[in-house]
């Protein structure tokens, strides 16, 4: 005989919604989408789960397991001790369409305030140049599938609700890929400050811990953009040497917004001229 | 739909709500006991004022040494003195940040666990702000190092010649321990080559880049350096200690 596993399934939308409790059949290398799409089948055809490419690549099956942000389609249900049941619930952070499937749209919107990448002028012979070790570090970051798993397990979002005035980590790493970029010309770190809330991650890391690409999202992106917003606002020493040393700023133009996060007004101004 | 706040129906709100059923709570309160315990060592150690050297042996907690009597405050010790220099390297310190933020303010206790006052919360902006100085803190430590490992140097002569004690072992193991925890420092690699965008044409950019690559890797184990250095300086003075109050007998090598 087959061995069986408990699933109970969260049902619902915003307004309210309960565990629902299932039983699958379970084999080998199975995950829990698989269980998923066996109770869709076979018990709740009505049940609403997203997903797409059952790899890990595509980062639609974000979700709970056991309250633990997990890609349903890279969970094995070996994980879990046997007669255990196994709770399966939406991310947290994110209004609740309907089941597992959530609205996570708010993420797209944020996206769309960062300034994007600003490349210098090509050579003289029409290329851009830069070398491998130059954008090592970036590369990192480029793997990201866009889950929103670190913007649902963070703090900040998930329990403080802070959408207004904070990007979150899967956009600070993103800032850090523009930053670091060696060809990128703008300087975001004033916005990072003012409009994306870098100040409010207390760099405790639940982020790092629930990326399913193990993108060292806290060691190698938000804690340097914080050193570089370091570098500018909260340095006396450099401060003074700008302003009686003579040291030049970089004189990249700065990207500033007028309001917060939630609204598209951002504009680039030429940096002010330091002595 | 966006930005209303959402509350998943079925998890309450508050300290500890969550429907993880791991023992979440271990790691928090191991953190807990581990630096209060230290915080509790130390504190007893700099009110001692005692035992603090034995031969060449210098206890960390008392180094660099300055005499303290003339300030004319009777429970000054020498250690009050230097102890906040490394103490604000520790509490600024990206890691145990993090490590305290969820064991003794309990913001988030753990990933996915919920908080005490969802309301509040300022993160590292109005009232810890200053945890931004943390570079001014390095400076410090940085500059703590070289004492300490002159103190190595200096374990290895007794009476003016050369020896070596198990004490002198116990000082490098120190100093090696702390060097890797500091020269693993956040700011320190963001110093020493994060802050360039372009390696390849940045002036000593190569040479930035190698040493930048050395440092990622100590900082990559830098909770286990944070660790091991912190239990490494408890140690290497209650070595001291016993040895200075005559529990145990140092052993001499050479
Ligand atoms: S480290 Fe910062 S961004 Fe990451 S989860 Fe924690 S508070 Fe959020
Ligand atoms: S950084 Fe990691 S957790 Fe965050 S969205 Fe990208 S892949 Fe997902
Ligand atoms: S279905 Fe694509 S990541 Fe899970
Ligand atoms: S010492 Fe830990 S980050 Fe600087």
């Amino acid at each position: 005989m087959a061995d069986k596993a408990t699933i109970r399934v969260f049902r619902g939308n915003e307004d309210g919604g309960e565990f629902k409790e299932y039983e699958v059949e379970t084999y080998t290398g199975m995950v829990v989408l698989d269980a998923i799409h066996e109770i869709q089948a076979k018990q709740a055809p009505d049940l609403a789960v997203r997903w797409n490419c059952k790899a890990g690549r595509c980062g639609s099956c974000s979700a709970e397991v056991n309250g633990k942000p997990r890609l349903l389609c890279m969970t094995r249900m070996s994980h879990f001790a046997e007669g255990e049941a196994i709770n399966v619930t939406p991310m947290r952070t994110f209004p609740i369409i309907k089941d597992l499937v959530t609205d996570v749209s708010w993420n797209y919107e944020m996206a769309k305030k960062i300034p994007e990448f600003k490349p210098r002028p090509r050579d003289a012979d029409g290329h851009w140049r830069m070398q491998q070790y130059d954008i090592d570090r970036i590369q990192e970051f480029r793997k990201c599938i866009e889950c929103f798993m670190c913007q649902n397990v963070c703090h900040v979002l998930r329990d403080h609700d802070k959408k207004k005035e904070f990007a979150g980590p899967r956009f600070f790493i993103h800032l850090a890929t523009l930053e670091m970029h060696p060809l990128d010309t703008l300087d975001r770190r004033q916005m990072m400050k003012d409009d994306f809330g870098l100040g409010l991650c207390n760099i405790t890391r639940c982020c790092t811990e629930v990326c399913p690409e193990h993108i060292q999202i806290t060691d190698n992106g938000i804690i340097p953009m914080k050193e570089r917003v370091a570098d500018d606002f909260y340095d006396p020493v450099r401060w003074l040497l700008a302003r009686f040393g003579g040291k030049k700023k970089k004189s990249l133009p700065i990207v500033q917004s007028t309001g917060d996060a939630g609204e598209d007004t951002h504009k680039t101004k030429k940096p002010k001229k330091t002595a | 739909m966006a930005n209303r706040v959402v509350r998943l129906p079925l998890v309450g709100t508050g300290l500890g709500a969550t429907l993880r059923k791991d023992n979440w709570w271990i790691g928090p309160a191991v953190t807990f006991a581990v630096l209060s315990s230290f915080i509790a060592y130390a504190t007893f150690r700099a009110f001692e004022n005692n035992f603090f050297s034995y031969g060449p042996y210098l206890s960390p907690f008392y180094s660099p040494y300055i005499e303290s009597k003339g300030f004319g405050i009777s429970f000054l010790s020498p250690a009050m003195l230097i102890l906040p220099g490394p103490a604000s390297f520790r509490f600024t310190c990206y890691y145990y940040r993090k490590a305290y933020y969820r064991a003794f303010a309990m913001d988030p206790p753990a990933c996915a666990v919920g908080e005490r006052n969802p309301e509040k919360y300022n993160g590292e902006r109005k009232l810890l702000l200053f945890q931004n100085l943390h570079r001014f803190a390095m400076y410090v430590a940085v500059l703590f190092l070289v004492f300490l490992w002159h103190d190595f140097y200096k374990s290895l002569s007794f009476d003016g010649h050369f020896g070596l004690g198990l004490g002198s072992l116990v000082l490098l193991t120190n100093c090696v321990l702390l060097s890797g925890y500091t020269f693993g420092c956040h700011s320190f690699r963001h110093l020493i080559g994060g802050s360039v965008d372009s390696f390849s044409t940045a002036p000593f950019g190569k040479l930035r880049h190698s040493l930048w690559n050395l440092v990622t890797k100590l900082n990559g184990n830098h909770m286990a350096f944070a660790w091991s250095s912190l239990f490494g300086v408890a140690l290497t003075d209650l070595y001291i200690r016993m040895v200075a109050s005559g529990a145990i007998h140092d052993i001499r090598f050479l």
